[in-house]
Order: structure tokens, then C-alpha cells, then sequence
């Protein structure tokens, strides 16, 4: 008898952080019932795909994984050549019926292939395994990188990092890389970042040496949030929020005007929220019997960590502004639809557990 | 058995390694979590208060801090353009209460005009509260001090000291300097209203215009926090503003109001010009008008007096009026000639007239009886037409017309001023495509004697002057010398030197130039030449010149003027173009006198009063007029040219 899997404590949590995301948009979107009716079908849309990925079983995904990886990137490779252009960026690609992303493809094929190369051999990875994984890793993120779209490509890296790490990568050799980086930072800073990447990472620094051009948007979310206090200024309330004060206030920006309105304590509901989705991935890491599905659950759980890190970063003036939005609680679809994805795969992992010894 | 147990102990060893690797993962979760947590509780709890001023906007505001505009110096450093101080009354949207009330009471101690009122209601609409809008500029002492004595009526409303524009040579350096004036919806549209934060003026004509990116300087900002009565308390944070650069023109502003002063209350305009560097010393166009009227904005009952005025103070003759250059363009028909051909020895007897071959019309020499037999150079001493009916003919107008472009003529000369037309050096294809009409033998005729379509701007014919005493290396005529810019910017050096492009040679050999420039000379010098009167009298150095005299033709004449005036502008124009010293050119001078009758007469001396001046330092006009005897005018050609009179 089929029956329909699902992890409730999971999907608990995630409906949480999608009704929060309603009550959030109706404020930071002007009260437009527009914007909470596309987002609701988004959900809607994104949720279905989630329950239709968990019933999946892992070996199946295990074994779709090059398929899904290689048309990844072959889209990729499209895109720099037929793409669309949008916001200055070559990133969608047309297929006459859908646009798309291939980007976002990558987010789940990306950690899935590393896994796929890393478990082929016991682990920890031996050297030929390694230099195999980097190149399944790095290739689609330096493709990522050239459209531009710096935030994608980090958040695509940092997933499959996650996967070589878990694989027992070894602390000195990490050690070692975390040397490299410092000295390869500057150098990337000065000759491989483009000259608009340079300047948000200045206006990081000082966002008040150009109060009202680059560190304006920087500025104003910063005084949104510190003005939120502890209790916050009331849903619908906060005078940063509804007097247009922070640009892209009800996608990447949304961070802010939570705050404002709901204060400290609603952030740490926040945040505790998203630490405990992420605990319960790292729980299905743990508990589940195959290696490949150990691996994929804890990168999945760790990567959608770092993308709330990376989007309250930038909001709150401590990253870079990469345009990352805030998972489930930004307005917009695409990414929205790739976590739930990567939230079905953790289900059906979770699910089918106990089939997967071998 | 012995595999499985490896493949065993592998998974074991494998779950281990991952399970140790995902405690660790917690652990980066929970810092990560406690990164976040802390940043937001350092803005929201600890930074609480600052943020929460910071957040009411209405204390805390972002001060643009306008730069100050660069000033304009002639060479030798004297001030044209500077910024004074003066009084303005200002106020903050934000504090007012009721908007009408406040001007309502402020205009019974301060009068403010109907206009005024207007222009900051439709400010005021336009800018965000917190920015302060002008009532009114130029407060008077007892104004300022009415209003200090009642300041605690009008919250909200505040007198500032800001610094505003002047021109202490008003008219004199108008035409080069332009003015600066209040920023309009126009400027608006095309400029970056974040340069332009707190600045009020924008240039809007000549040097101001042109040089606006440099003398603007660039904006600083004030984080100001100020208590509930709008009051600053203190300075939160400062970025200084960078003060625009320094312009030094070319320009002696001595010789420019000397040289204004020879043409008197003629029309006119004279430009001087060092030939070796093209750099411009005076550059006058009369009449002028005061350019300080205009800064903050000049009142229709004065600006319909000037856009009236017959006289066009407004129009700046010496860049873009055209003008018929007349007979001294002969010097490069003359070699053109020489270029092609044409020697200088042969000679042309003149009976006063000119035909073509089956045609009985009769093109006039300017001397009806007749030059008889003459040379070349005698035929520019003299300026005789028939000569150059001839020479003009066999030459043919492409050849000629060649020989103009070549020249520059028909081309911007590229001087750092905007409103420069191009002129016209005629030829076949341009009468063809523009009038729609072959070009016929007798046009040909015409532009030999610098008539019929040929146009020029009196920056033209000086800069022609220049090539000619440059012995043909052509170079952009310059306005601007040097910049200097403010210690805060960030360029690397203090000073700009701005030189004019040179633009190559004109294709013609040292000896022709020679040859007339010789002629040139002998115009000026020898007691038969037509400037020999008029500039070549007593000279301490040697001069070239060539005079001309050109009809009417490009200064539209409305239809209002009462019917004593249109005698006088009738005349022809008059012309004058010169260099000295022969030997080593230190100065090239055109003049033009609108209706000034002959150029031997009008225009000549003012070349030779400004070369004086320049090379002498001898104010010819103080002491005695240069005595001027009645001229033999040069007469024009006997086609006539279209005339728009009434």
C-alpha cells in the first residue's frame, strides 16, 4: 500500500517560516494582497515539489545524480551563450515554455555529485578522489561566477566544501586552505572581483563615506534594525520600513524590516527557528545508514544555514551585499522552489532510512 | 568473509568519521547562530538609542556641504569670476508649521516678490523636507537684522550667510566667461543631482559652461543630530567637500577692455591671439551685457531689454556671428594661386571691371577707374578686385575651395568655448546638396573676392591670422591656460596646463608664405597700401595685414527699426585681420566693425591700437586719435547678394 512519507517536525518548521513569511510580506510589500497571493501559490507550488521529492528513494537519486549533474552544467554552458540578460547579469536561460535558472539546478546537483564522487571510494577521500571532487566543484562555480552572480557561486562552493569536509577532509590539510585564502583574498579582491564587488565590499567598511549613493541601502537597513530595540515597532509599524527607506525592502532587504517591526525577541524566534530546521537535517545526517545520504543531509541542512547567515549578514552591515535572499522568507519563487527541493530530498532520505543499509 | 569484515569495518569507520565530522557541524551552527545573534543584538539592544535617533529623521539629518566653485583669473592673475558673500533667507520645510502663515509674516518685514514666492513653493514641492529652500538671495543689512530681532516668531525660517557668484569686470569678460544661474528643470534633466546636492547654481554659458565639471568641485556631507527645535547639537560624522579647480585664462583682461574700448560704441569684435601657442589674449564682442544679473535668475523687463535691443548685446559676434570675410581672404586666394601654378610675377590689368567669356555682365573692381597694370602684391596693396576675378577663375573653385579647407576655413576651429558654427568655405558638392543649384563661373568670381556664400567667424579670420603669421602650422585656438586644483581632490598634480591640439600644416611651401606675407606687409607699410593710413603709420615694428569690407548679409534685421536706423545698418562691414611683429609673430588680431564701412577705415586701426597696446604698452587712444583721412572704399562685387531689409 503506498502511502505518503513525510517528517513532520520538518515540515512543521518549515510551515512556520512560510506563514511568517506572509505575515512579514503583507508589511514589507505595502499591504498588497497581490503579493501574498503570488507567494502563497509559490509555496503552494515549492511544498508539492518537497512531498514529491521525499517519497523518492536516495539510491534512485544516487543514481540520477551524473544525469542531473551534467545537464546542469550543459545548461550552464548555455547560458553564457543564449542567456537572457536581467539586472545586468547573464543568468536565465529560455526554454520557450520556462525560464529558468541553471543555477539554481546546480544548488542540489553540485553537492549531490561531489557525494556521488567522494562515496565511490572508502572514506576519507584519497588524493585522486579529492582533485576529482574539487573539479565537479569548482567548474560549475566558476561558470556561476562569470554571469556574475557572486552569491550563488559562494553558496554553491561552501555545499559541495560541506560534503568534502563531512568526507573527512583533514583538519591540517583545511588549516593549510585556510592560510591560502588569506593570502588569495586580497589578491582576488584587487584583480578578480569586479569594480561594482569592490565597491560593496568598501561601502561594508565605511557604508557612511557615501551616505546617500552605495552605503545608503547599507545605512538605512542598519538603522532600520538597531531602531527595532527589543520589542520592535509593531507589525506594519516600522517608520524605516514604511517610509521607503530600504531599498529592496520585501526581497533580499526583508531581514530588516522584520526586525524593525518585530524587535530582538522576534529575531531570536527567528533565528531559533532556522537553527532548529537546520538541527533536524543534521539529526537525518546522523541517524540515516548510507554514507551518500549522510553526506547530501548534512550539506543541504548546513547550506541552507548559511544562507540565512549570509542574508542577515549582509542586511545587518557585516557581509558584503551578494543579493542572497532570506530562505522562505523573501518574496520570490525560484530559490524558494530549490530549498523545498533540497527539504524533499532530506525527507526522503529520512524515509527510506531504514532501507538503505548495505 | 574476510571483505565483508573489511567492508565492515570500512562502514564503521566511515559512520564514525561522519558522525564526528556532523558534531562538528553543530558546533559551526551554533556559533554561526550566535554571530547573528550577536550582531543584531549589538544594533538592536546595545546601539539601540543612536539608531533610534537615527531613525527618526526629523533629528538626526545629512547635510550636503556644497564645494566651493573654482575662481577665473586672466594671465596675469587678475580676479574675473569669484564667489562673495551674501545674505539668503532660507527654510526647512520640515519645521514649519503651517507654510502660509510663515511667508505671510515674513513678508511684512522682509520684501519677498510674488515670483520668488512661486519659484520656492514649486522648490519646496520638489525636494524632500529636511532640504532647505531659498525665500529670497541678496538680503539687505537692515533686513538681516529685522529678521535677527524677531527670529523667535519664524521657526523653521533662517538667515544665511552663503557665497554667491560675481564678476567684477561685469560686461567686460561676458562673452568668454558666460554666468552662472540657479539651476533649472532643464539643467535638472541632464545633470547628477547627487553632484549638485546643496548647490544652488550651475554655469550656464562660456567658460562657466564649458569648465562646469571643474569649477563645480565635488559635494561633502555633515551627519548632523539636532534637537527637537532644529537646532544642530553636534556632528556626527563629516566628509569635507573638495573645492572646484582655479581656471587662469589665456586672456589679459587689460588688453580685452583696451581693445573693447578702440571699437567703442561700435558693434563689433576683436580677437587677439598668440600665434605660436593659440592661446587667446582678448576675445571681445560688442556691445556686452552685465552677466551678474543673471546668477540669480535676471527679471523679464531686463531680459526683453536685452533680447530687444538692436544691438544684440547678447549675440557673441566673435564665436558665432558670420560674416562675409570680404577682401582678407585675398592672401590665400592669392596662394592658393601660388600653390597651384600661378606665378607671382604675372600680372592683370585692370579697367575697373571684369567679364567672362560670353557674358557682357561686368564684375566691378572696387575702383571704378581702375588699377591699370599690377602684380600680385601690388594687388593686395591696393586690394584690387579684377586681379582676383582673374586668378579666381583660372584657378577654378575646387582648387580654391581646397585650398579654405585646408586652411580651416569651413571647419570648427575647436576653441574650449560651445556655440561655434562651422562657417562656410563653398564648393561645388555644397551648393549642389544644400541650394539644390550647380555652382556657376560667376560664384567662382564671388569667392575669390571673399563674398557670395562664403562665411566666416571673427575666430575664424584670427585664427586664420595666426596660421598665416605661424607660416601655416595650425593650432586650436585656446581660452583656458592652466587649472589648478584644490589640495583635497584627487588628481596628482596641482596644475593643468591646457594647450590647443596642433592641427598639422597647411599644404603650401615656406617660400609662397613668405611671398605673401611680403604683400601683407606692404599693405601696412608701403604708402600705397589700404591699412598704410590707418595702422602703418609711425610704426615702431613691423606689421601684415589685410584689409576688407564685406556687405550686409547675416545679421537678420527685424522688422520693427525706425527707418533712421536702417541707413546705419545698411553699411558694410568692416574687416581687419593682422600680425606682428612680421619677423616673429607675437600677436594675430582680427577685427571686425558691423557696418563700419571700410575696413581700411573702421577696423584696421583697431588692430593697430590693440598691437600697440600689447607689444608697446602704449595706449594709443589716451593721447591723440590716429588722424584719419577719407578712404577710397572698397566697393563689392556687382552681383548683389539677397539682403534682408525692409
Amino acid at each position: 500500500m503506498f502511502r505518503i512519507k513525510i517528517d513532520m517536525p520538518l515540515l512543521f518548521g518549515l510551515l512556520l517560516l512560510c506563514t511568517s513569511s506572509l505575515f512579514v510580506l503583507w508589511s514589507a510589500g505595502g499591504e498588497s494582497s497581490r503579493i501574498i497571493i503570488n507567494q502563497a501559490i509559490r509555496m503552494g507550488v515549492a511544498i508539492t515539489v518537497m512531498i514529491a521529492l521525499a517519497q523518492i528513494r536516495p539510491d534512485t537519486i544516487f543514481r540520477w545524480t551524473p544525469l542531473l549533474y551534467a545537464a546542469g552544467l550543459i545548461m550552464l554552458a548555455l547560458v553564457m551563450v543564449v542567456g537572457d540578460v536581467g539586472k545586468g547579469a547573464q543568468r536565465w536561460l529560455d526554454l520557450g515554455f520556462v525560464r529558468f535558472q541553471p543555477s539554481e539546478i546546480m544548488k542540489l546537483a553540485v553537492p549531490m555529485m561531489v557525494a556521488w564522487v567522494v562515496t565511490r571510494k572508502t572514506l576519507p577521500p584519497d588524493f585522486k578522489n579529492l582533485v576529482l571532487a574539487s573539479t565537479v566543484l569548482i567548474l560549475p562555480s566558476a561558470f556561476i561566477l562569470v554571469q556574475p552572480d557572486l552569491g550563488t557561486a559562494i553558496l554553491i562552493l561552501m555545499s559541495g566544501a560541506l560534503i568534502i569536509f563531512l568526507a573527512g577532509f583533514s583538519w591540517r590539510n583545511m588549516l593549510i586552505l585556510l592560510g591560502l585564502a588569506v593570502i588569495l583574498i586580497p589578491i582576488a579582491y584587487l584583480f578578480v572581483l569586479e569594480s561594482y564587488q569592490q565597491r560593496r565590499i568598501q561601502t561594508l567598511i565605511d557604508p557612511w563615506a557615501d551616505p546617500l549613493g552605495s552605503g545608503y541601502q547599507i545605512i538605512q537597513s542598519m538603522i532600520a534594525i538597531g531602531s527595532g530595540g527589543a520589542q520592535g515597532k509593531g507589525w506594519t509599524q516600522g517608520s524605516q520600513s514604511q517610509g521607503d527607506f530600504i531599498p529592496d525592502r520585501h526581497t533580499d532587504f526583508i531581514f530588516s524590516v522584520f526586525s524593525e517591526e518585530m524587535g530582538f525577541i522576534g529575531v531570536l524566534l527567528l533565528i531559533t527557528l532556522y537553527v532548529a530546521i537546520v538541527a533536524r537535517g543534521l539529526y537525518i545526517a546522523y541517524y540515516t545508514k548510507d554514507t551518500f545520504s549522510r553526506l547530501l543531509a548534512g550539506s543541504l541542512s548546513m547550506t541552507f544555514f548559511f544562507y540565512v547567515f549570509v542574508n542577515i549578514g549582509m542586511v545587518a552591515g557585516m557581509l558584503p551585499v551578494v543579493g542572497v535572499p532570506l530562505p522562505l522568507i523573501s518574496y520570490g519563487g525560484t530559490s524558494m522552489v530549490t530549498l523545498m527541493a533540497g527539504f524533499g530530498i532530506l525527507m526522503g532520505i529520512h524515509n527510506h532510512r531504514s532501507l538503505m543499509s548495505r | 568473509m574476510a571483505a565483508d569484515q573489511i567492508e565492515l569495518k570500512d562502514y564503521l569507520r566511515e559512520t564514525n568519521l561522519i558522525h564526528s565530522r556532523l558534531i562538528a557541524l553543530v558546533v559551526l551552527l551554533g556559533i554561526l547562530a550566535l554571530i547573528l545573534v550577536a550582531r543584531v543584538w549589538y544594533l538592536q539592544i546595545y546601539n539601540y538609542e543612536r539608531f533610534e535617533v537615527l531613525s527618526k529623521d526629523n533629528r538626526v539629518r545629512l547635510v550636503p556641504v556644497p564645494p566651493v566653485r573654482g575662481q577665473v583669473f586672466d594671465r596675469n592673475g587678475k580676479v574675473l569670476a569669484e564667489n562673495i558673500p551674501v545674505f539668503t533667507l532660507e527654510v526647512l520645510p520640515q519645521d514649519v508649521k503651517d507654510m502660509d502663515v510663515l511667508l505671510d509674516q515674513l513678508t511684512q518685514i522682509i520684501e519677498v516678490s510674488p515670483a520668488d514666492v512661486v519659484k520656492f513653493k514649486a522648490e519646496v514641492r520638489a525636494h524632500r523636507s529636511f532640504e532647505p529652500q531659498v525665500l529670497k538671495v541678496n538680503l539687505s543689512e537692515e533686513e538681516v537684522a529685522r529678521f535677527s530681532v524677531n527670529r523667535h516668531f519664524f521657526r523653521g525660517a533662517k538667515v544665511e550667510a552663503r557665497l554667491q557668484r560675481n564678476y567684477p569686470y561685469a560686461g567686460e569678460m561676458a562673452h568668454v566667461l558666460g554666468y552662472v544661474g540657479r539651476i533649472n528643470q532643464r539643467d535638472k534633466d541632464s545633470i547628477d543631482a547627487k553632484a549638485y546636492k546643496g548647490t544652488d547654481y550651475i554655469g550656464k554659458r562660456g567658460i562657466e559652461a564649458k569648465y562646469e565639471d571643474h569649477l563645480l568641485g565635488q559635494v561633502g556631507f555633515e551627519q548632523v543630530e539636532t534637537n527637537a527645535h532644529g537646532e544642530r547639537i553636534r556632528t556626527i560624522d563629516r566628509n569635507p567637500p573638495v573645492s572646484g579647480d582655479d581656471i587662469y585664462l589665456n586672456i589679459d583682461v587689460e588688453l580685452q577692455i583696451k581693445a573693447r574700448e578702440y571699437l567703442g560704441d561700435r558693434r563689433g569684435s576683436v580677437i587677439a591671439i598668440e600665434p605660436a601657442t593659440g592661446q587667446v589674449l582678448a576675445f571681445v564682442s560688442n556691445p556686452v551685457y552685465d552677466p551678474n544679473k543673471f546668477v540669480n535668475g535676471i527679471d523679464h523687463r531686463s531680459y526683453n531689454a536685452l533680447r530687444g535691443d538692436l544691438n544684440r548685446p547678447l549675440l557673441n559676434r566673435t564665436i558665432s556671428g558670420r560674416y562675409a570675410p570680404g577682401s582678407t581672404i585675398k592672401g590665400l586666394v592669392s596662394m592658393a594661386g601660388l600653390e597651384n601654378g600661378w606665378s607671382e610675377n604675372r600680372s592683370v590689368t585692370c579697367p575697373g571691371y571684369f567679364t567672362l567669356k560670353g557674358s557682357s555682365h561686368r564684375y566691378r573692381c572696387w575702383k571704378r577707374a581702375g588699377h591699370g597694370k599690377v602684380s600680385m602684391i601690388e594687388s593686395l596693396m591696393y586690394s584690387c578686385d579684377v586681379y582676383y576675378y582673374q586668378l579666381a577663375s583660372a584657378l577654378g573653385i575646387d582648387k580654391l575651395s581646397a585650398f579654405f579647407k585646408d586652411f580651416g576655413l569651413g571647419s570648427k576651429t575647436g576653441i574650449d568655448l560651445d556655440g561655434e558654427p562651422s562657417g562656410l568655405a563653398p564648393s561645388r558638392e555644397w551648393k549642389r546638396d544644400r541650394r539644390g543649384a550647380s555652382w556657376y563661373p560667376g560664384d567662382t568670381l564671388n569667392t575669390g573676392i571673399g563674398q557670395g556664400f562664403m562665411l566666416v567667424t571673427p575666430l575664424q579670420l584670427g585664427v586664420v591670422a595666426a596660421t598665416l603669421a605661424n607660416r601655416g602650422k595650425r593650432i586650436e585656438p585656446r581660452i583656458v591656460g592652466r587649472l589648478e586644483h584644490s589640495p583635497n581632490g584627487d588628481y596628482e598634480d596641482a596644475v593643468s596646463q591646457l594647450q590647443g591640439a596642433e592641427l598639422g600644416q597647411v599644404n603650401a611651401s615656406a617660400e609662397n608664405f613668405n611671398t605673401i606675407i611680403e604683400a601683407m606687409t606692404a599693405v601696412v607699410a608701403h604708402p600705397r597700401g589700404t591699412a598704410h593710413r590707418a595702422a602703418g603709420l609711425n610704426a615702431e615694428y613691423t606689421m601684415a595685414g589685410k584689409t576688407g569690407t564685406a556687405q550686409v548679409v547675416a545679421i537678420a534685421q527685424g522688422a520693427k527699426y525706425d527707418a533712421s536706423k536702417l541707413s546705419d545698418f545698411h553699411k558694410d562691414h568692416a574687416l581687419f585681420i593682422s600680425f606682428a611683429p612680421v619677423e616673429q609673430p607675437k600677436i594675430a588680431i582680427a577685427v571686425i566693425v558691423e557696418n563700419g564701412g571700410s575696413g581700411s577705415g573702421a577696423a584696421a586701426p583697431v588692430a593697430r591700437k590693440v598691437s600697440d597696446f600689447y607689444l608697446l604698452g602704449k595706449d594709443a587712444n589716451a593721447p591723440e586719435p590716429i588722424e584719419q583721412e577719407p578712404e577710397e572704399q572698397e566697393a563689392l562685387a556687382s552681383e548683389p547678394v539677397a539682403m534682408v531689409l525692409n
